[in-house]
């Protein structure tokens, strides 16, 4: 028995698992074979197939870090409601997939009665795509699952009714490398101070030629400090980005008071209508202000309000200001334009306006 | 067993006043869930995740994250595990160890409830308790495992089917739409594509050995609802070469239903090439030549129009986040590969072969795919991959004169050599 524990299992290389036998039957039955789809309601779709069949779609949010016994509530309501098949869309909401439309609106109550709002599909906010922040990032400036849910309680009502111009998918991000992605609207760390060094431990963690390349401004050069091998930051070039301190963590980049939030706009993944976007500053500094970050999710309701009430129906966030421009977005969410709005970095220049188009 | 300063006192559980805000409101709560695992009598993890609470509290204090991360794999692999050691481990010893295994999801996110329970009683018996579906690239989290039973739990998972997913330097976890599965604009196969890819490079996956990152990504269509361009290193994105299909009664009853205005405000002038044009008796006329399959007049009359049927996909390059160099979108290298044939698929195979060898052979430490063509030009990039150049892979030529053209003339033949082969299999087809 010692023998065989001594020498550990060889893994099964097995690699990415053969969906199909997760998948519902219906879904199975049909596979490449659907024809077209409707929202009956907003959190439910329905699909129907060329062979005739059809299948609902019933479509929740959930915290995405689930314990346990949360888990096994989707999994009780699956069983009993749902032909024990589900799925998760790119947003961590969960789906549930019924061939009988007498299902469904029992399968709505059972997840509404447990906690778990219906909603996430057309023109609604959807869950925030979003990172691991202090629970289990090795970087992180923020929160990622508070900020989240800070935010979803807020944006509740818009995600169990379809009532935006169009989608609208947020972000957040815990530091500038931004693991959240592009959003509509997101959500992130933006530091405000270079680096603090600990000199005593930089010769024994970091690999210094390799934190001097990891620089997008070339501003870290080695130098002996007190005696010993450490590194030196340039802080008139620093750029406060943080990327030194992933593989250097004696330089430490996050605390109280460098640690803002930046919220930015307009970036969409979609080549639907216009090609995608990344998103664009709109407000930096707000306070990192834990648990529930208000100054953060003031400035998203102003820019959510002006978006609902002003945008074309299907134009996104970024597509409804290009129409009316900058100079209205910032006057009718009453946020700022500073001098730090201005691109300066590599092909800041296409960034510019050089034409005589100007917006009254 | 706790620090007495630091509990409630009745439950010898550590006290998170800040934490405790974040249970109010109608959005399901992680914390609730975090006190469920820490709560549940005779648990083994429960211990670890008060713990856990403990440090997330003080984290909320300082605002500041207390993780390291080290150097931890399973037998045979040498990434897929995100090692986490607490820096505060003193004040919470019991979570002084939280690793997270990244097990590669089914292509599609499908599962059934029975699966999802054994991954309970895996994580229950082993780990936190914490599960995350999923993260960013895709991949299911076990969040919170020491690293004695690390091994242990991926024997498990492992013996049920998963397998640890990408970390580091690697090929990473890859993900794609629900597509074919319930999708009538899926234009190839995702899931078979997504395995055939990963699974045939999967050992640039568990064993680390490239510059930096590979990601892939697989969407069905234009609205691609994984983010493939500008989250993945080589997206696949689902386009088809006929075209459109239109039924014109579904035009009409649409119409009827939403008017004629509205129609025209939301269908018509949205096009962004132009292409639509609403006739007088309610019809639709498609410029097939100028439409870019850029989806939207498909997403908004969903009965009415689909893709065509010569469907296949394209393939972007070089989409990545903002380490070093700033925000890339992948370029468009593969305007359309067919996926029909099991030799089509194979032809997709051997691209991302010679993709992955080229990051491998060229790309410097830490470089992703993107940061490399940047740093050699897109024309160096397509002749070291075997791709001709096609103005599809560009906005616009060249606006810069300072370029050396001495070679135009052969190059210029190449283009039209190119073109008349292509009608010449034009006309052989026909």
């Amino acid at each position: 028995m010692n023998e065989v524990q001594e020498k550990p299992r060889t893994a099964d290389e097995v690699g990415v698992p053969d969906h199909m036998q997760y998948m519902h039957p219906v879904m199975r039955k049909n596979h490449g074979q659907w024809d077209w789809h409707e929202r009956p309601r907003a959190g439910v779709l329905r699909h129907v197939s060329k062979t005739g069949d059809e299948i609902f779609t019933v479509r929740a949010g959930t915290q995405r870090q689930m314990d346990v016994f949360t888990i096994r509530t989707l999994c009780d309501i699956g069983d009993e409601y749902a032909d024990g098949h589900v799925r998760f869309t790119t947003r961590s909401n969960i789906e549930y997939m019924v061939a009988d439309k007498a299902k469904v609106d029992p399968l709505i109550e059972a997840l509404g009665n447990a906690g778990f709002p219906v909603g996430g599909t057309g023109a609604s906010v959807s869950m925030i795509s979003h990172t691991q922040g202090w629970l289990h990032c090795d970087i992180p400036g923020t929160d990622a699952s508070g900020v989240v849910k800070s935010l979803m309680d807020y944006l509740h009502k818009e995600f169990i009714q379809e009532r935006m111009p169009n989608r609208v998918r947020i972000t957040t991000s815990c530091c500038q490398i931004n693991c959240g992605g592009q959003g509509d609207i997101a959500i992130n760390v933006q530091y405000t101070k270079p680096p603090k060094i600990n000199h005593d431990q930089v010769a024994n963690v970091c690999e210094r030629p390799a934190v001097v390349a990891r620089c997008p401004v070339a501003a870290i050069r080695p130098a002996m400090v007190n005696g010993k091998a450490s590194l030196e930051i340039d802080e008139k070039k620093c750029i406060c980005c943080g990327a030194c301190y992933p593989p250097c963590p004696p330089m430490q980049i996050n605390s109280q008071e460098s640690t803002k939030i930046a919220i930015w706009v307009g970036g969409k993944h979609s080549n639907a209508r216009s090609k995608p976007t990344f998103h664009k500053l709109a407000i930096a500094n707000l306070p990192n202000n834990a648990p529930r970050w208000p100054e953060v999710a003031d400035v998203v309701r102003k820019i959510i309000e002006a978006y609902k009430a002003d945008a074309k129906d299907w134009e996104r966030m970024g597509e409804w200001i290009e129409r009316i421009g900058w100079s209205r977005f910032f006057d009718m969410t009453g946020l700022a334009f500073t001098k730090h709005h201005i691109d300066t970095w590599t092909g800041a220049r296409k960034n510019m306006n050089s034409s005589s188009h100007i917006h009254f | 067993m706790v620090d007495g300063n630091k509990t409630n006192g009745d439950a010898g559980s550590h006290a998170t006043p800040h934490l405790d805000e974040l249970e109010s409101g109608p959005w399901p709560s992680f914390v609730t869930g975090l006190k469920k695992l820490r709560d549940a009598e005779g648990e083994q993890y429960a211990p670890m995740v008060n713990d856990l609470l403990g440090q997330l509290e003080r984290s909320y204090d300082e605002r500041k994250g207390f993780w390291k991360g080290g150097t931890l794999s399973v037998f045979g692999y040498g990434g897929g595990v995100i090692p986490r050691f607490s820096e505060v481990a003193e004040e919470f010893p019991q979570s002084k160890e939280f690793h997270t295994l990244r097990i590669m999801p089914p292509p599609g996110f499908h599962y059934t409830t029975d699966i999802l329970r054994k991954f309970c009683d895996i994580w229950e018996e082993h780990g936190s308790g914490l599960i995350a579906f999923h993260g960013q690239s895709g991949d299911i989290m076990f969040q919170g495992c020491t690293t004695e039973n690390t091994q242990i739990a991926f024997d498990e998972l492992n013996k049920l089917g998963f397998d640890l997913g990408g970390a580091g330097p690697a090929l990473r976890t890859a993900m794609s739409c629900v597509g074919k599965a319930r999708c009538e604009q899926s234009c190839y196969d995702e899931g078979r594509v997504h395995r055939g890819i990963i699974n045939k490079f999967i050992d640039e996956m568990h064993r680390p050995a490239l510059p930096y990152k590979f990601k892939f990504k697989f969407s069905g269509c234009g609205n691609d609802c994984v983010n493939s361009i500008q989250r993945a290193d080589f997206a696949v994105i689902g386009t088809w070469r006929d075209d459109m299909k239109v039924n014109q009664e579904e035009v009409k009853a649409h119409i009827a239903k939403k008017g004629r205005k509205y129609t025209i405000d939301t269908v018509i002038s949205m096009c962004p090439t132009r292409a639509l044009s609403l006739n007088d008796d309610d019809t639709l006329d498609v410029d097939n030549k100028s439409c870019v399959r850029c989806m939207h007049c498909i997403n908004v009359m969903t009965k009415a129009l689909s893709p065509g049927d010569d469907r296949g996909a394209s393939v972007m390059i070089g989409g990545k986040r903002s380490l070093k160099v700033g925000d890339m979108m992948g370029i468009m290298v593969l305007p359309f590969i067919k996926l029909d044939t099991d030799e089509d698929y194979e032809k997709l195979e051997e691209f991302a072969e010679t993709c992955i060898e080229f990051f491998a052979d060229n790309a410097l430490e830490h470089e992703r795919i993107g940061e490399t063509i940047d740093r050699i030009g897109l024309p160096a990039f397509l002749d070291a991959v075997g791709v001709l150049a096609d103005p599809n892979m560009v906005n616009h030529p060249r606006t810069s004169s300072y370029v050396r053209t001495d070679d135009f003339d052969e190059e210029a033949a190449k283009w039209f050599e190119r073109k008349a082969q292509k009608e010449g299999l034009t006309l052989n087809t026909e």
